[in-house]
């Protein structure tokens, strides 16, 4: 029995070679970490964080849960290669260590134990661990078969589209293609020779030996199978499967509690590492299904940062939806890591990449020069009026005025004391601006904006505009309370301050991207709408809502192209042939009313055009002087 | 002889000529629609910016046609980005790529250190 053979030396190398990779890339990674990132994975490495990693890890990086749930043949895909293949080698080292000569030995001889020990497995319990060898060697095969098939028909998988990939990443793809077959033969050959082997490489060994000269062949197939091996893990670390060994980093940190931010920074650029370019953002982009735009989802986006080209189209031409970050089965913050490249100004990527694309020198983005001073000097003296409850339209419901005339109804009829805050115009909110990657400009309109609110000395900030909701509430740092229209309606009718007749309209409801995904209101609109009208929904709702297309996000998109999404999202909603589609955003009703037969409201017209003549209103006075005025009433 | 305080004033000629109308050209490339503009001024009329300031997206579309970049680099930063103007355009122009290129391009070519 021998001990070593050179063929072994390929994958030897490749092993070493990515191991010591693998632990100089996290020790870098963990350096540039900042202070507070740091503390936070000490405290994850030694609490919580670190169990829920592990069972993470053992549910979508091996199992892959998420992607089973939503497409089950293509999860088996995933399953079967990284389940597959940790189950072979954890049973293959265990093999190696309980049949071989000794214990304790070097990974080779546990991958190629087949070649060492070519007579194991013909009695007892050896020849059951051969049988389950063989079969997780099939279930590798059986989805690799599928993977193949996938490159050349994706329906196959249930996916529409499949990634294009580059030179580096289609032989890494062969690479890892050849690993199990060459595996099967190499095994079968030996086996064939040596009359050993169970169901698979047995079977297929003595049909193989039946006519050919096994014994010289299988050598051969063993170099292929050690080759293949070691040029996977030699090209791992400059192609897109670098995410086997980072996502298990990316988990543990976001179970640590780091998140993305607005800077470049590690966390950034492991989810971009992460990233195993799928492609099931693809199909889920409308970009992609409507106007067969397909360059810019989230899997080139990654791709091209980890290659080091420019991305500053990529960056820019996407609405922002969101709608990709749902379906991500690794869970990558793609809208967050868009927007730190559209914060690069200074046009030179954010990652160079050194050592043939092995390391990389980052530049960081967001030490934005101060001293520029102002741009706006927005310091004209507008009146200020003191009131609790202040409602802010925002420009895109200046453009709809009819959600501004059914706030002032609402208002009305609600009783409360309200200031129209931007009645003859006021400042934006800044949101467009930082979506363009401008945000020092929009921390100015934030401060002009922050000082009128806070003078007002007002509770609750009303708007009408989600796009305006998410920067009041995420970066402005107010004292009052920020509510979209559809949770103070909401409020209003739990407060019992508003009632409405039903109107029994049959009605869909249009989820607006800022106010779903981004700002995660669902149940408010659908709350206020079933008072007034009969609310069917769609397939294409929730968490899966439909972009208008008119999102602020994109700048290149086009108009006409704008319009085709819009269409194309109205003959989804309308499916059922409902009488209105009802928004809640000025600009999903202002682009759909573009092209939609059927008529689109926003949901505070629908409201306000049945509010019941009659209101019983919970008293506003303290009980006592009621009491007071009703004896006075009395006596009168 | 006496200067009486007089001199005379530079010529106001737009020339053609000399302007640099590369900045355009660059924008129409990149964003074919600035071609369609009309200089009707809808956008200028809606902005939310110009309720604020003398901004006026037609002012700009003018000058950059005209090639008189720097007069138009001074004013391009007050632009809010709102977008509002492309919902309003009779023509289709998508005003913000519009504007948001002409900032990109002009903050490198001019030496204008904003944005």
């Amino acid at each position: 029995m021998k001990d070593f053979d050179i063929f072994v030396l390929p994958f030897n190398t490749g092993l070493y070679f990515i191991l010591i990779y693998c632990v100089v890339r996290c020790v870098i990674w963990f350096r540039q970490l900042s202070r507070a990132d740091k503390l936070r994975l000490q405290r994850g490495f030694f609490g919580r964080a670190f169990g829920q990693s592990l069972k993470e890890i053992f549910m979508e990086s091996l199992i892959h849960r998420r992607i089973l749930k939503s497409k089950p043949v293509l999860g088996y895909m995933h399953m079967s290669l990284a389940f597959g293949w940790f189950l072979l080698i954890l049973f293959g080292t265990i093999e190696a260590d309980i049949f071989g000569a000794k214990h304790l030995n070097p990974p080779y001889r546990a991958i190629f134990f087949r070649f060492f020990n070519p007579d194991h497995g013909t009695t007892g319990l050896t020849r059951i661990w051969s049988f389950w060898m063989d079969l997780l060697l099939a279930f590798i095969l059986s989805g690799l078969l599928l993977a193949v098939i996938k490159r050349f028909i994706p329906g196959v998988v249930g996916m529409k589209k499949t990634t294009r990939h580059k030179p580096a990443d289609r032989i890494a793809l062969t690479a890892l293609w050849l690993i199990f077959p060459s595996r099967l033969l190499a095994e079968s050959f030996t086996c064939g020779a040596h009359g050993s082997g169970s169901f698979l490489t047995g079977t297929t060994g003595a049909w193989l030996a039946s006519f050919l000269p096994a014994e010289t062949l299988a050598y051969p197939f063993w170099w292929l199978y050690s080759l293949s091996l070691g040029v996977f893990f030699i090209l791992l670390p400059v192609t897109r499967y670098m995410h086997i060994p980072t996502e298990l980093f990316l988990i543990f940190m976001r179970n640590s509690g780091i998140s993305t931010g607005d800077k470049t920074g590690t966390f950034s650029e492991v989810q971009i590492h992460s990233c195993s370019s799928c492609g099931m953002c693809i199909d889920a982009c409308q970009m992609n299904f409507v106007t067969g735009i397909r360059y810019m989802q989230p899997v080139y986006l990654h791709r091209s940062i980890r290659n080091d080209e420019d991305i500053t189209e990529i960056a820019h031409d996407c609405l922002m939806c969101g709608r990709c970050e749902e379906v991500c089965p690794v869970g990558i913050e793609i809208s967050a890591v868009r927007m730190i490249q559209r914060r690069n100004k200074t046009g030179e990527p954010l990652v160079k990449n050194n050592w043939m694309g092995y390391f990389r020198n980052r530049n960081n983005v967001g030490s934005e020069k101060s001293d520029t001073g102002q741009v706006y000097n927005l310091r004209n003296g507008r009146e200020v009026k003191q009131a609790d409850v202040i409602y802010f339209a925002g420009c895109m419901t200046h453009l709809t005025p009819g959600i501004k005339e059914a706030m002032m109804k609402i208002f009305r009829a609600s009783g409360e004391k309200v200031w129209f805050m931007d009645e003859e115009g006021g400042a934006c909110c800044g949101r467009p601006l930082m979506l363009a990657g401008n945000d020092r400009e929009a921390r100015e309109l934030i401060n002009y904006n922050s000082e009128i609110i806070r003078k007002s000395g007002a509770k609750t900030l009303v708007t009408s505009c989600p796009i305006c909701y998410n920067v009041f509430r995420d970066s402005y740092y107010l004292e009052a309370e920020v509510m979209h229209h559809t949770e103070y309606l909401k409020h209003l009718i739990d407060d019992g301050n508003l009632r409405f007749n039903y109107s029994g309209r049959k009605v869909v409801y249009h989820d607006p991207c800022e106010l779903g995904r981004i700002a995660g209101i669902y149940d408010a609109p659908r709350e206020v709408l079933s008072w007034v009208a009969d609310l069917h929904e769609i397939p294409e709702r929730e968490e899966k809502g439909l972009c208008c297309g008119g999102s602020l996000g994109n700048l290149i998109l086009n108009p006409s192209k704008k319009a085709a999404i819009a269409s194309d999202a109205v003959k989804r909603l309308t499916r059922n042939n409902p009488e209105m589609i009802v928004t809640s955003c000025p600009l999903c009703k202002k682009t759909f009313s573009q092209v939609s037969h059927v008529k689109v409201s926003d949901i505070a017209e629908v409201t306000a055009d049945e509010i019941a003549a009659v209101q019983v209103r919970k008293p506003r006075r303290p009980a006592s002087v009621s009491l007071k005025v009703m004896v006075k009433q009395l006596l009168e | 002889m006496n200067k009486f305080g007089f001199t005379l004033s530079v010529p106001r000629v737009i020339d053609y000529d000399k302007n640099d109308r590369s900045v355009a050209d660059l924008i129409a490339a990149k964003e074919p629609t600035f071609r369609l503009c009309i200089e009707c001024g809808t956008c200028a009329a809606t902005c939310t910016a110009g309720n604020f300031t003398d901004f006026s997206l037609r002012e700009i579309n003018v000058l950059l046609r005209r090639g008189e970049n720097e007069a138009a680099a001074e004013k391009i930063n007050r632009c809010m980005l709102c977008g509002k103007c492309i919902l309003v355009c009779p023509r289709g122009v998508n005003t913000r790529n519009v504007l948001f290129i002409a900032r990109e391009t002009l903050s490198k070519t001019n030496g204008h250190e904003r944005l």
